[in-house]
């Protein structure tokens, strides 16, 4: 059991005085980042949806690393992952991480030749 | 001989009881199952997104499915969503809140935590059905074509979507739910929509006003066909189709409709068993069990398990809500 908390967030920028303390914190930055899936989600400024960075909309790259950042603090801080041994840290992420990066890649890779097989022709599906 | 001696040190290694990484056996056996799990549910969204880049330019636009708030009428896209993903989070903050009572062992505190943190969960799991019932239900109507496409309607003149009642003729003809009481012994055919084809055709025809809106996305947008094309593309309509099920959807690819109750089912199933295990560790709470064991390590484990499934939701909302 971890009973001495780490209590620094933002590597040290923010140092909350106890675990609950540290607790609301998270939880504020956690809804900010929400609110501001949110609002960008609604509006959906054009100069985000209408550049793209490998293959892909801005506005969804800053979704996938907002999701990443939210998730990151999730297990930092609510699983404590950022109490435990950096060995058991280690195992925990870089193990799915390894794995879901792999999938991704081999799937998304081959959905894209499927499409560009429908795109040109080969098989009539739009009828 | 000398190399064989055994030390005290070695006694302690191999001797059992130790915690190389610091945590007990319970606290490991979690994180194994929430790695594994995990990878589960990573399974099911890079399966996900297979499909959506395969039809990456007739995928549906998810802030034109999900626009309903209960008890308000009106276009809300999201808002019910970013709702739901803070009473997650709210619940995630009062288990920790438990898990952070129970190390300085205060007991009251963990049960009112503990309690608040099921009771999110239930929200949740509330809102959750609430969600699939209006997604079943639909809203507009669609007619689907011979190969599987979906076509919408648009009002030409507001550029607004159309509702198949908005514009559909009746027609009197005889048509008849085929249910298992009657004909053949245990065949039934499927539920009847509200209006026959020909009413909706016969309404397009009428009402120049209304346009067909095919699934192809141009610029982040449905493409609205033009009167003649609208009327050349009847003739492809085979179907009625209202609401979702796991054949065809109103919505557009049948993808879409299959993966939302496949993944938004399976993490409400994690949602709802991890209430009921809140709820057993609750009740253990209240009986004092861990009070008498001196220590509230289950509460932990259990909020192990509570954070992994908001972790998961928060992968869900902005892959199924958001991108």
């Amino acid at each position: 059991m971890a009973h001495d908390h780490k209590l620094e967030i933002f590597r040290g920028l923010l140092k909350f005085k106890s675990n609950t303390q540290k607790i609301w914190g998270v939880l504020i930055f956690l809804t900010l980042v929400t609110i501001v899936e949110v609002v960008l989600g609604i509006l959906k400024p054009v100069s985000l949806t209408h550049s793209y960075f490998l293959g892909m909309k801005i506005l969804n790259w800053i979704f996938i690393i907002l999701t990443l950042v939210k998730a990151y603090y999730i297990a930092w801080d609510f699983m404590h992952l950022r109490d435990e041994k950096s060995s058991l840290r280690r195992s925990i992420v870089w193990t799915p991480i390894f794995l879901v990066a792999y999938l991704i890649f081999i799937l998304l890779f081959e959905a894209d030749y499927i499409y560009q097989v429908y795109r040109d022709g080969f098989i009539k599906w739009n009828f | 001989m000398d190399s064989t001696v055994t030390t005290g040190t070695e006694e302690n290694v191999w001797g059992g009881g130790n915690q190389p990484l610091g945590a007990s056996y319970g606290k490991m056996m979690m994180w194994f199952f929430i790695v594994s799990d995990a990878l589960t549910f990573s399974g099911f969204l890079a399966a996900y997104g297979f499909s959506r880049f395969k039809f990456i330019e007739t995928w549906p636009i998810a802030d034109e499915v999900f626009t309903h708030v209960p008890f308000f009428h009106g276009n809300f896209p999201m808002y019910y969503v970013a709702f739901m993903t803070f009473v997650l989070i709210m619940s995630s903050v009062t288990m920790v809140l438990a898990v952070d009572a129970g190390h300085k062992l205060q007991k009251t505190k963990v049960i009112w935590y503990m309690f608040l943190t099921i009771i999110g969960g239930a929200i949740f799991v509330g809102s959750q059905a609430w969600e699939w019932a209006t997604f079943i239900k639909g809203d507009y109507g669609a007619i689907e074509t011979k190969g599987g496409r979906i076509l919408q309607f648009v009002d030409a003149n507001s550029g607004e979507r159309m509702a198949l009642r908005d514009f559909a003729a009746t027609i009197p003809s005889e048509r008849v739910d085929h249910e298992k009481k009657n004909g053949v012994w245990y065949y039934e055919g499927e539920a009847l929509p509200s209006y026959s084809l020909n009413e909706v055709l016969a309404g397009v025809k009428s009402n120049s006003n209304v346009l067909i809106r095919t699934e192809k996305v141009v610029e982040g947008h449905k493409t609205v066909l033009s009167r003649e094309e609208t009327l050349a593309k009847l003739k492809d309509a085979r179907l009625v189709v209202e609401g979702a099920n796991l054949v065809r959807n109103e919505y557009g690819s049948r993808l879409f409709a299959d993966f939302f109750f496949f993944i938004t089912g399976f993490h409400g199933f994690h949602v709802f068993s991890g209430v009921v295990i809140n709820c057993i560790i609750f009740f253990n709470v209240i009986l004092g069990t861990y009070e008498r064991r001196g220590h509230y390590e289950m509460v932990e484990k259990v909020g192990l398990y509570w954070h992994f499934v908001d972790l998961v939701w928060v992968f869900v909302f902005t892959f199924f809500y958001l991108v």
